[in-house]
């Protein structure tokens, strides 16, 4: 398949909505991710009879896209429950964009839900590590992306008050957002104090553990003006992988993101320097650096400085994780699809206080595993067609 | 002992049966230097009477690169790119490998 057999601007993201942020007590995982749906569906003028494309994983459900479509009465047509961690929703999208294009489908859902605070207070995860690293007791995930911190640190100088610059830029961001689940001041000096996990990470350099629900509605473009008055269209998709376990990571301060970023720019036709607004899956402060040099922002081993003197946080030079991010905002688990909501919002232009400038691009990009899988999408608005 | 490819003389770890992009199935078992290179390293911090302990990457001289421990050492004193050697320990009757800093290259 040719790099331009993505069908750029066919689809658009016409809804989205996200529910029990932070704490949701009383409902299972399923629950949070159908309210979320039936929000965003609310919004799309639809219901879920409408729905013939259906994706969805929860954390502990291997089959969840069939417990949700008989949850709903529905006997979809393209079904997905692929299974790249918290990259999982953007790998959705890009092949609910196929799908709906070819006319496999005409309404995808893409749905998550958690509610692993309120069940567990813990991280869930899906994976067990080997028996080639559990003798060594890594604290997974944390441990997998110190050690990525660690090499960056050495081969680049990045600092730990770099890695805190993240943190703080996020807070700023949750303290212009009501739904955010951490909200109030946050200094570097607070992070490098805080109580180290596992080097050189701090708990402030890791993401929340929470409860919460995202759901988006895509369809084809011709009728995406029917559900939303602004729709935000995907112009391009790719994703890419290296890994599993972190041991087996070629190089640990250089991810698949520079391909999946490669890929969906290329279907979209634009550049980094393009885009208005980032929305990257921040589990812990290392990945916003990574991300950034990986997706073009700033050269190869420039993150950590990239983003001193709140270069990232609100009223900088670059707008990265406007929702306060999985560091501030919530981190159900699977944080990918918030990035796909909140990419959507500030392209739709209904993001309230932390609402960017004109924006016509927004990068949403997921991570998934310990640094493992890269998904990266790219919306625009109706002038970026 | 490791794996390396007849074919390509590569090595391969973690054990499988087959070498990765060829799918060569022609592994055999050979004698591992036990010689290696800190790529990474991390110390997870216990809350007392549980001691802290380190997790590394080490770059084998074989070329693969495993996840370890590097004993003999404070687990803040293991230092990226500290030449290290491999030997067996027994832990919760579990043997398994881990690696100690080579004697004089701590300076």
């Amino acid at each position: 398949m040719s790099i331009q057999a993505f069908p750029r601007g066919a689809t658009a993201f016409v809804a989205g909505a996200t529910f029990g942020m932070g704490e949701a007590p009383g409902f299972d995982s399923m629950d949070l991710a159908v309210h979320a749906s039936l929000k965003a569906l609310d919004k799309a003028g639809l219901t879920p009879a409408d729905v013939d494309g259906l994706f969805v994983a929860l954390p502990s459900d291997m089959m969840s896209q069939l417990t949700m479509a008989q949850y709903f009465g529905i006997q979809p047509s393209v079904m997905s429950n692929n299974r790249t961690g918290g990259s999982s929703f953007q790998t959705y999208a890009h092949m609910a964009a196929l799908a709906l294009a070819a006319g496999e489908c005409d309404v995808a859902l893409i749905a998550y839900g958690s509610n692993q605070r309120t069940a567990s207070g813990k991280l869930i995860s899906s994976t067990k590590p080997s028996i080639y690293q559990a003798p060594y007791k890594p604290m997974l995930p944390i441990s997998a992306y110190a050690l990525a911190a660690s090499r960056h640190m050495h081969q680049y100088g990045t600092t730990r008050e770099q890695l805190a610059e993240v943190a703080v830029a996020a807070r700023k961001w949750a303290n212009l957002n009501p739904d955010a689940f951490m909200h109030g001041a946050l200094t570097i000096e607070d992070c490098l104090k805080a109580r180290m996990i596992s080097d050189p990470f701090t708990k402030n350099d890791c993401c929340l553990v929470t409860d919460g629900a995202a759901a988006v509605v895509m369809t084809r473009a011709d009728r995406a003006k029917d559900h939303a008055s602004r729709p935000a269209y995907l112009l391009g998709a790719g994703s890419a992988t290296t890994h599993m376990e972190i041991a087996s990571m070629p190089d640990l301060t250089v991810t698949a993101a520079v391909e999946s970023g490669r890929r969906a720019y290329a279907h979209a036709g634009v550049g980094p320097k393009d885009i208005d607004v980032v929305e990257i899956y921040d589990a812990f402060t290392i990945n916003t650096i990574l991300f950034l040099e990986d997706l073009g922002f700033c050269p190869k081993g420039e993150g950590g400085r990239f983003v001193e003197g709140g270069a990232i946080a609100p009223g900088g030079k670059l707008a990265v994780n406007t929702n306060g991010g999985g560091l501030s905002c919530v981190h159900p688990g699977m944080y990918g699809l918030f990035t796909i909501v909140e990419a959507m919002e500030q392209v739709m232009g209904i993001a309230g206080d932390r609402q960017a400038k004109d924006v016509n691009l927004a990068l949403s990009h997921g991570n998934g595993g310990t640094l493992s899988s890269q998904a990266t999408l790219i919306l625009g608005s109706e002038a970026t067609l | 002992m490791i794996q390396r490819s007849r074919s390509s003389g590569n090595h391969v770890f973690y054990p499988r049966v087959a070498e990765p992009r060829t799918g060569s199935r022609d592994l055999e078992w050979v004698e591992a230097s036990g010689d290696g290179v800190v790529y990474a390293v991390t110390v997870v911090h216990k809350r007392p009477p549980e001691k802290d302990y380190n997790v590394v990457l080490v770059d084998l001289a074989e070329g693969p690169r495993m996840m370890s421990r590097v004993d003999g050492i404070a687990p803040d004193a293991v230092k990226i790119g500290m030449p290290v050697k491999a030997g067996i320990v027994t832990e919760d009757g579990r043997s398994f490998v881990v690696f100690t800093p080579v004697t004089g290259a701590l300076a």
